[in-house]
Formats: structure tokens, sequence, C-alpha cells
């Protein structure tokens, strides 16, 4: 048993280095030449207009009912007016960053690791290092700009979605005025809030690009091994995102407690 | 050309080649024949320096190609073609992205200059130039493998062929346009090339040389005669079943 548990401690600690190293490799891959532009739009085009339509369902349902519960329990405290600016808090702060993390999580992890994947089971990444090409810099690197450019693009739309669904519940069935929610929306768009709501889907674009190319390049065993590192990068790629959103918030409440 | 020096590998802890060391000079032919897991592809990957041994040597034109920088072993590399296991076409590309992409990649020739010369070497390598515009998955097996061998040849007029199970999965029919395919590119263009296979009756009438391993030692190293008069228990073995075949090419040569 306690062996067992030491070989697991083991492998997670080689894996965290292992994925470490790739993650320094993907990240000086973006820098010098050559470099793949084309490849780079095609995966901005892939994951920001391929993640719209999911970023916008999620967002507007998400918005409504978070206004609907929000409005109901302000409204015992005669609060209801408030509603925009707790409205603004959430969604810029929690839920527009997680829910557009998580969706392009979901969406574009398991493509990555599943192309790359499948490219390595069939011996493609070895044909690209026998051309002279590096496999990190020509099929990572465009993924990693590309997530990091449009994820914060993806979640400032999120938001901005999710408060327009608040705002269609203040006006017909909370019965708030357009003006007053809007400039409570307004009131709680201080820097510290947004540069949270940025800084976030940033970093979460990072994890997402690490972990889902390091599962694609690191799979073994065939179609079978392709599902299971497909599986293994979503899962991983969500619960970091869930976690490193708790670290973010405690770290930039820290640190920007004025700002906020 | 290429020398094995004691090379010793493995993946992970478990060890691959034991000792392995042979010398191929230019213009030969070797095949390398073993069961499966024997360690026979490793030694390809080896020699295009996709993976590094944990002792002994690899050495192209008297280089050691361990330890070398990306971009110098990519110079060295530029002398080897590569056609892997199941062609490892793109699947995303063309026929013609696939045959012109080292082009594509490294040089900046025009896309219809390219494209004309992925079509000059789709003739040469007997396939019709009409497939350009095709997937891969749109191919049969040995057409696949052909367009593998059309890639690998107008990369970067390799002085060395390596070939990874070429004809393993493929009708009879395919089999022998690739085996032909493979002696024209000896006789053309007198490129080295070394064939892994565990196909042994139809690789025995394409090489001058032959190695057989097993279990990742090297058994047996010689030519035909001295492979049909070997009497290491191993050797032996290894080829009862192709015995006939064995006798066959001896005969046809002789005739």
């Amino acid at each position: 048993m306690i062996r067992r548990l030491f070989r697991s401690f083991r492998n997670f600690v080689y894996e965290i280095d292992q994925l470490t190293r790739f993650s320094f490799k993907m990240v000086l891959s973006c820098f010098g030449r050559p470099i793949y532009i084309s490849e780079t739009m095609e995966q901005m085009y892939l994951i920001g207009i391929g993640s719209l339509f999911l970023v916008v369902l999620t967002g507007i349902f998400a918005g409504q009912a978070m206004a609907l519960q929000f409005s109901n329990e302000l409204a015992d405290f005669g609060s209801k007016n408030y509603l925009g600016r707790i409205m603004s808090l959430a969604i810029i702060r929690e839920l527009g960053p997680i829910l557009a993390g998580l969706m392009v999580a979901a969406r574009v992890a398991s493509g990555i690791t599943a192309e790359i994947g499948s490219m390595k089971s069939s011996n493609q990444l070895d044909a690209l290092l026998s051309f002279g090409v590096d496999p990190i810099r020509k099929l990572a690197a465009p993924r990693l700009i590309a997530l990091v450019v449009m994820v914060p693009v993806l979640t400032i739309i999120c938001d901005v979605v999710a408060i327009v669904g608040g705002w269609i519940i203040a006006i017909f069935l909370s019965h708030i005025t357009s003006t007053t929610y809007l400039s409570a929306v307004n009131e709680r768009l201080t820097f510290g809030n947004v540069f949270m709501g940025v800084l976030k889907p940033v970093v979460f674009a990072f994890i997402i690009a690490f972990i889902s190319c390091y599962k694609g390049f690191t799979t073994k065993g065939g179609t079978k091994g392709v599902g299971r590192s497909t599986t293994e990068s979503v899962m991983i790629a969500s619960i970091s995102i869930l976690i490193v959103n708790f670290i973010l918030t405690k770290v930039v409440f820290s640190f920007l407690k004025g700002y906020l | 050309m290429i020398r094995l020096d004691k090379v010793n590998f493995g993946y992970n802890t478990e060890q691959v080649l034991h000792d392995v060391s042979f010398h191929i000079k230019p213009g030969e032919s070797r095949i390398i024949m073993g069961g499966s897991g024997s360690g026979k592809s490793t030694i390809l990957r080896l020699i295009l320096g996709l993976d590094c041994p944990w002792s002994g040597e690899v050495y192209i034109d008297g280089e050691n190609i361990c330890g070398q920088k990306l971009k110098h072993l990519q110079e060295i590399r530029k002398q080897i073609g590569m056609v892997f296991q199941e062609g490892a076409l793109f699947d995303s590309m063309t026929i013609a992205e696939n045959v012109g992409y080292y082009l594509f990649e490294h040089t900046k020739k025009k896309e219809s200059e390219i494209e004309q010369e992925a079509r000059r070497m789709l003739e040469f390598v007997d396939l019709d130039p009409g497939i350009m515009d095709k997937l891969p998955e749109e191919l049969s097996g040995g057409m696949r493998r052909r367009v593998a061998i059309a890639r690998a040849l107008l990369s970067t007029r390799p002085k060395i062929m390596l070939f990874d199970e070429p004809t393993t999965g493929l009708d009879p029919q395919a089999t022998k346009n690739v085996m032909n395919l493979i002696r024209k590119l000896r006789k053309e263009e007198n490129i080295a090339v070394i064939i892994v296979t565990h196909q042994i009756a139809d690789a025995l009438k394409l090489a001058d040389k032959f190695v057989v391993i097993q279990k990742g030692r090297i058994v047996f190293d010689g030519d035909m005669d001295e492979l049909r008069g070997s009497e290491n228990p191993e050797v032996i073995k290894f080829l009862a079943p192709f015995r006939e075949s064995i006798s066959d090419v001896v005969k046809r040569n002789f005739v």
C-alpha cells in the first residue's frame, strides 16, 4: 500500500517535471524562426470562431440564471437596484473567465490532444523531425499563441453576453430600469476588476495549451491511447483551471485590494 | 557511410538493443531481419538521430550524430530519406502537399514549381499525378507507401534510404510494386538502402547483405551465401520457415 502510494507520488512528480520542461520548450519555440503565421491564424480562427457559439450560449443563460437568483434574494432586502453591481462583479471577476476557460478546455483541449496524439501514433511527428521541422514549433507554438489571444477575447464576449442576459432579467422580470442596472454595472468596472477579468483567461489559456499539447505529444498506445490522453487532457485542464482560479483570486486580492 | 559501434539502447528502463555493431558502405543495400519487438525499427530511429544510444556511437559519413546540435543534425539528416511504417503521410494535407512538404517548408520555391516537382516524383514512383489533390485516406496502402517514397526522395535527394516495414500489410501486387520501386532506386539513383522487415521472402530478393537481429542482439551479419551456410542455431531457427525462399533466390541468381 505504502509502496503503491510512493510509486504514484513519484510518477506524479515525474509528470510535473516533464510538463514543466515541455511548457518551457513551448514558450521558447514561440520566439525565433521559422514563425508559422498561417498555422497560427488558422488556429485563432478554429479556436475563436469555433468556440464563439458555445461561449455565447453558456454566457447568456448563466447570466440570466444568476440575475434571477440574485434579484430574488436582493428583493428580500429591498436592494434590487444593486443587481447590476453584483452581476458586474461576479461575471467579470469569476463567471466569465471560468465559463469561457472551461468551455474552451472542453472543446479545444480535446481537439488539440486528439490531433497531436493521432499524429504521434501514426509516426507523423517523427516524419516532421526527419524533414527538419521541430514539431513543437510547428504544432504547439501556434496553438499556444492562438489560445493566449483568443481565450481573453472569448471571455470578454462571455462577460458582455452574460451581463446582457442579466439586463433582460432585470428589465422584464425584476422590473429594474435599464439605466439603474447599467449604471450599477458600470460602477464596478474598475481597473482591478477588469485586470482580474483579463489576467485569468490569459493564465487559463497557458494551462489549456500546455496540458493539451503535452498530452498529445506523450500519447502512447495507438487509438486507445489517443482516447485516454484526450479524456485526461480535458479533465486535468478543467481541474487546473478551477484550482488556479482560486489561487489567482487570492493573489489579486492580496496585491490589488485597493483597486478592486 | 553508416556505422553503428557497440550501440546499447532502450526505452525507459527496458533495454532493447545490446552491443549492436554493423557497417554500411555507399550504395550498399542491407536488410535487417528479425521478429516483432527485436529492435529493428529502433535501429532506424538511431540512424536518423531521432533517439540517442545509452552507450556506443552512430556514425554517418564518419561523424558521430549523437549530441549534435539540432541544426547540424538536420544537415546530416539531409543525406537520409526515411519511409516510415505505413507511410506516415500527413493526413490533413493533399498528396501534392505531402510530396512537396520539404520544399514548402525549407525553400522559397513557388507553389506551381513545387507542384511540378511533386508531379515528376509521382511519375517516378509509377503513380498517376491525377491523385495530387486527393487526401492520403483516399489511397490504397500500396499507393500511400509509394507516395511516402516520393516524399522522401523529393525532400533532400538522399544518399541513404531507410525503409521501415515497407511491404507490411500490402497485397502481393502492391508488395511487388514497392519492391520494384526500391530496386529502381538502387539501380537508377545508386542510393544505399536499409530495409527493416519481417517479411523475409520478399526482402531476400533486394539486398546484398543481411543482418539478423534477435532480442536486440545481432546474431548474423553477412551475404546470402553466408546466410545459407550459417550454423548459428538462432539463425537456423529464425530462417527455418523461409528455407525454400532462400533456395529460390539463390537458384535464380545462379541461373
